[in-house]
């Protein structure tokens, strides 16, 4: 028997009890190692891009042959990871990003080969790392149901199995010969989802698929990766959602820079996590734009330290491939990711920004006042269609921190780190009286 | 007790197997037990590319039949009419027909099974299954439209009095050479279409200077006798100049068919290596 570490918020403790000699783990890594090549790869990728480098940069060639730069520059993805996990655990895997996270579920999945180290799995592994894989535009519904279903795995008996439950869960009854280039893309994430979470298997990794479609999804989402999550099965789960996390995983595996930094259980994984990220307060973020749909190209904080009361300033810069009209929400979290405050710029859906096709627009927002305690905070953006459509969410926090908090100018500072609570408002006496 | 098949399937999607996940280093073999545990998903991808073809096009499936008939058309006045080019004594355009049948298939399977790889990027930088289905499937789709042109290849023989003969029997051993040097080609180009993007350009350039080094628009009795060898180390020469005389009924050149199948085994063995090779990298550099 085998008893996984209990979640610190009263969850139950999950009892593996698989036969009893069989107790050899669902995934055990050995010292892990992923090491990219980068610098080189650029040059060889067109013989027009090296007749360019060639040309129009002799001097930086010149300079290059002189100087002697390392032009394979090594950079390790991950170095070193080794860990096992149980079957029919549920685990968080926490980082930043590009601490290499995803590279850890490519292996796992065998979409990408390691440098070093070796990896057992017993049993069949899905994955999700991105809902949709392979579906093709110009194919209805009901085709890519089965094509889908193929590439993740599944035999065609399995599928047809299964058929009516998926597109139960997908609500897309209706459209079930439509091709999917005519869904909505709520429609189509539903539609993806659905299909890889039918998908029997040992081991399931997951990444980042539950930040897609509308809270009601989303709720779906989270109750079916809870029944997945009970039922047995091994789960390996990637996100930035501090939420999800506690609320599916036992224990947490903070990753930074490639290594295992810290593996316990799920509340202090995300206390490490969160105290981690800390340290970094940029107040800035680019994320990589792709113009396949609207999005942030820029959110700037014009200050990462602010006093309670004040109002913060931010600049977001937004870029769209079509004309639309958006609308930005905003949510902060406290520095343990539990989520105190929510504000949109459009809340009923009027007064939506306009963004012109190809033009990048600059919006300058002020959210505030903040009536929080001091310490650190994590703000996340959303970029909408209220009530239509989610076009882009921030999942990297930019953090700010209150430095002064003393609301009634009275010499005290409220803090976060005296646990009760984050949100300060007033009150008064405004009757005294005696019997 | 589970049947072999079963047991196949158990094998790569059950719910027992272990999978060890290591670094390999070097050549290895093919994996076909894999491959042929994949082979659904090899027939879903190619029923894909298949449906897709000519999916939101007025003429559909038309499509088929007016490429190569066209093709005949032009080459019949080019080469036929103003250049008088000989054609065995064969009417012409039954004469450049018959090897713009296998030869048409033969450029489509090598020019989209080429792009096919870089075109999955979603499917190889997304989920594992053996890449070698990729090129595969995207030669597999050409079938369809070798089968459609082959009929119009049959009503024309009726048309011009051409008789069916025992010769077409060949048919079919011909094909699977054709069918094996598309793939050997066609997966080469691919794994190096993932390194080298130039290839995207090379391959119309390649595939026409390929159309002329191989008698398909003229006869390979055209070319004398002692350079016939250097014309014939080129695979795709020996077998087009076999499925002309299979379909009009003139004797097997049996060594040029010969040589054909050897080169061909090398080309597709080669191809395969190189695709198994560079395979586990693609996710890396796609």
């Amino acid at each position: 028997m085998k008893t996984a570490t209990s979640a610190g918020t009263g969850a139950p403790t999950v009892i593996v009890s698989r036969s009893i000699e069989n107790s050899t783990p669902a995934i055990r890594i050995e010292s892990l190692g992923k090491e990219y090549i980068i610098g080189r790869r650029q040059s060889r990728q067109t013989f027009r891009e090296m007749l360019v480098s060639v040309l129009g940069a002799p001097m930086q060639r010149l300079r290059r042959l002189r100087g002697k730069v390392d032009e394979e520059e090594r950079f390790w993805a991950l170095k070193e990871v080794s860990f096992e996990v149980q079957p029919g655990e549920v685990v968080g895997v926490i980082g930043r990003n590009g601490a290499g996270k995803s590279t850890l579920l490519k292996i796992l999945c065998r979409i990408t080969e390691p440098t070093t180290g070796r990896v057992k799995v017993r049993g069949r592994v899905a994955s999700l790392l991105e809902v949709g894989t392979g579906f093709h535009p110009e194919l209805t519904g009901r085709e890519n149901i089965y094509l889908n279903g193929a590439i993740l795995g599944m035999a065609r008996t399995e599928i047809a199995g299964k058929f009516d439950d998926i597109v139960a869960f997908a609500e897309i009854e209706r459209f079930l010969d439509t091709p999917v280039k005519r869904y909505s893309s709520g429609m189509y994430v539903r539609l993806a989802f659905a299909v890889a979470a039918h998908l029997e298997s040992e081991v399931l990794l997951v990444d980042e698929v539950l930040a897609v479609g509308d809270a009601e999804f989303q709720r779906k989402c989270i109750g079916k990766m809870s029944d997945v999550a009970q039922s047995g099965r091994t789960v390996l789960f990637v996100s930035h959602n501090m939420a999800a996390v506690r609320r599916l995983c036992h224990r947490g595996i903070v990753i930074e820079s490639g290594r295992v930094r810290e593996d316990r259980n799920v509340e202090s994984a995300i206390a490490s996590y969160m105290s981690g990220v800390d340290s970094g307060m940029e107040g800035d973020i680019q994320p990589q734009v792709d113009g396949s749909r609207p999005q942030f190209a820029r959110i700037t904080l014009s200050s990462t330290a602010v006093n309670f009361g004040d109002t913060l300033i931010i600049n977001a810069a937004l870029v769209s491939p079509i004309e639309v009209s958006v609308a930005v929400e905003v949510e902060i979290h406290d520095e343990k990711g539990i989520p105190l405050i929510y504000t949109s710029t459009a809340p009923m859906g009027d007064a939506l920004i306009e963004v012109s096709a190809g033009l990048e627009k600059n919006v300058r927002l002020a959210v505030g006042p903040l009536n929080l305690a001091s310490g650190v905070y994590h703000m996340y953006f959303w970029l909408i269609k209220p009530g239509a459509e989610i076009f882009h969410v921030i999942r990297e926090p930019i953090r700010f921190r209150i430095d002064l908090s003393d609301p009634e100018a009275s010499g005290f500072d409220f803090k976060q780190s005296y646990g009760r609570g984050a949100c300060y408002t007033s009150i008064r006496v405004i009757d005294i009286g005696e019997q | 007790m589970p049947s072999k098949e079963e047991s196949l399937y158990e094998e790569y999607f059950g719910h027992g197997h272990i999978t060890v996940i290591e670094s390999s280093k070097g050549w290895r073999m093919l994996d076909l037990k894999e491959l042929w545990a994949y082979r659904e998903l090899l027939w879903v991808l190619t029923m894909r590319d298949v449906k897709v073809r000519y999916k939101q096009t007025v003429l559909g499936v038309t499509w088929a039949i007016i490429q190569p008939v066209m093709t005949m058309i032009i080459f019949t006045i080019i080469f036929g009419n103003l250049a008088k080019l000989p054609s065995d004594g064969y009417p012409y355009p039954i004469f450049v027909y018959a090897a713009l049948v296998p030869w048409t298939f033969f450029a489509n399977g090598i020019s989209t099974s080429a792009g096919s790889v870089v075109g999955s990027a979603n499917l190889v930088s997304k989920v594992y299954f053996p890449r070698l289905i990729i090129p595969l499937s995207s030669v597999g789709a050409g079938l369809v439209d070798l089968a459609i042109a082959s009929v119009i290849l049959l009503l024309m023989m009726i048309w011009y009095g051409v008789g069916w003969s025992v010769n077409l029997l060949a048919v079919p051993v011909l094909l699977v050479a054709v069918v094996f040097t598309a793939l050997g080609v066609g997966t080469l180009l691919s794994a190096l279409t993932v390194s080298y993007r130039d290839f995207r350009y090379v391959i119309p350039f390649l595939t026409q200077i390929w159309m002329y080094s191989t008698p398909v628009v003229y006869s390979a009795d055209m070319v004398p006798e002692k350079w016939q060898w250097v014309l014939f180390l080129n695979p795709m020469a020996g077998l087009i100049d076999a499925f002309r005389s299979a379909f009009l009924g003139k004797p097997f050149d049996l060594t040029a068919i010969g040589m054909s199948f050897a080169i061909s085994t090398v080309v597709f063995i080669c191809g395969i290596a190189y695709f198994e090779k560079i395979e586990r990298r693609f996710a890396d550099i796609i």
